[in-house]
């Protein structure tokens, strides 16, 4: 894999991260529990697809084959989404919704932190914007973590189950592979393994506070980042995402 | 016809933000360069929020502004890099902001008084409000509600 190859990939991983997840956040709109939470979900969707905007406009630059931001978000199927499938995973209620917002955004901030010095200076550019998004977004998904893990039996029950449910998923955002060696090699990204002990210890830290148990075990999915196998939702997710697209091809504003 | 540098910038802050009309993007420190080249005017542009859909608003009433002064060849540079904070919000917007019923950022986190009635005892209702730079918080002493401009 050239280095040109491996930037491409890495840089669709960001913005396919933040474009799957911002919708399915922002499928939330008008649904939510309460007026403050529909804003607060409404607010996190926006400031992803903004960062999706960034990333994915990047990509396209990067791959210098004229492909923009709205063509690799719109114009791909499932197998070329490069997203971790934490973040395709469907809202369920909102707790679950809460849990896997929390598990993604402590690991999304302490990736930033490190992106904010890459050698690489659009990277740098970008992460050090995101980062100041995303230190909201942890805040607000880590209290809305405890106050329901340490809320009443039915809330605790809910978000013991969201745990349990997503744990498997998280241990992908963590892995290393040829595309992670590559942009470690020249500086641009840390491998995804070196975050793993922050992110457990802030992760250890929030579920005691919740009163949750984390699930003892190490198992982990795999696909999603590689594009090798994605979980079923996403195929579904993107009929909705894409469905303007894909019904009327070329549509313009 | 001539224009100076000078003259931009005060044409620029008569350009109103379009959430927040009482300050101008000027105010909000979001525009960071003018360069006159001849007759050729770009104005660097800073986003706050990279969702925030008042972006390409701002990029659009800054244009006609100038096209309405006269200025036929303008040229919006959009940059991302340093990040936009709030320590770029102007003295002046700064008390528009309050005298308007908006909080301004304060280093703290948090707002310093209610900006209706003074009080400084204040409760957060949720990091986030009616739009990306803005937290929602309440007066316990006159219990309004009121929008913090989130400090970033």
């Amino acid at each position: 894999m050239t280095s040109d190859m491996a930037f491409f990939e890495f840089l669709c991983r960001m913005g396919d991260n933040t474009l799957v997840l911002g919708h399915r956040v922002s499928e939330w709109c008008g649904h939510a529990p309460v007026l403050e939470e529909d804003i607060a979900l409404a607010n996190t969707a926006l400031d992803l697809i903004g960062q999706t905007q960034m990333w994915l406009g990047l990509a396209g630059e990067v791959e210098g084959e004229g492909r923009s931001a709205d063509d690799l978000a719109m114009l791909r199927d499932a197998w070329d989404f490069r997203n971790v499938l934490l973040a395709e995973q469907p809202n369920g209620d909102f707790g679950q919704t809460m849990m896997r917002q929390y598990l993604f955004d402590q690991a999304h901030v302490l990736l930033l932190e490190k992106l904010a010095q890459s050698s690489d200076e659009r990277v740098a550019g970008i992460a050090a914007k995101a980062v100041k998004e995303v230190t909201y977004h942890v805040e607000r998904s880590r209290d809305t973590v405890i106050g329901l893990g340490d809320g009443t039996s039915e809330s605790h029950r809910r978000m013991q189950a969201a745990l349990d449910l997503l744990w498997p998923y998280v241990g992908e955002m963590f892995t290393d592979d040829e595309v992670s060696g590559i942009m470690a090699a020249e500086g641009i990204a840390p491998e995804p393994s070196s975050l793993r002990a922050g992110w457990d210890a802030a992760v250890q830290q929030t579920m005691s506070e919740a009163t949750l148990v984390i699930p003892d075990s190490g198992f982990a999915h795999a696909g999603g980042k590689t594009g090798f196998r994605h979980s079923e939702h996403l195929g579904h997710m993107l009929t909705q995402m894409q469905w303007l697209q894909r019904a009327y091809p070329g549509a313009r504003w | 016809m001539t224009v100076s540098v000078d003259q931009i910038w005060g044409w620029l802050d008569e350009v109103p933000d379009p959430e927040i009309p009482v300050i101008s993007v000027v105010d909000l420190g979001i525009v960071r360069e003018v360069v006159l080249e001849g007759e050729t005017v770009t104005v660097a542009v800073t986003p706050t929020y990279s969702g925030c859909p008042a972006t390409s608003v701002i990029s659009m009433d800054i244009e006609t502004a100038l096209r309405d002064r006269g200025i036929k060849d303008v040229k919006i540079e959009t940059r991302i890099a340093p990040a936009w904070t709030t320590d770029w919000l102007s003295e002046k917007g700064r008390s528009r902001l309050e005298d308007y019923g908006i909080a301004p950022p304060q280093p703290a986190g948090g707002p310093e008084k209610c900006p209706h009635c003074g009080s400084r005892n204040v409760t957060r209702v949720s990091q986030f409000g009616s739009t990306p730079c803005k937290a929602h918080w309440r007066c316990t002493d006159c219990l309004e509600p009121f929008d913090y401009f989130k400090c970033i």
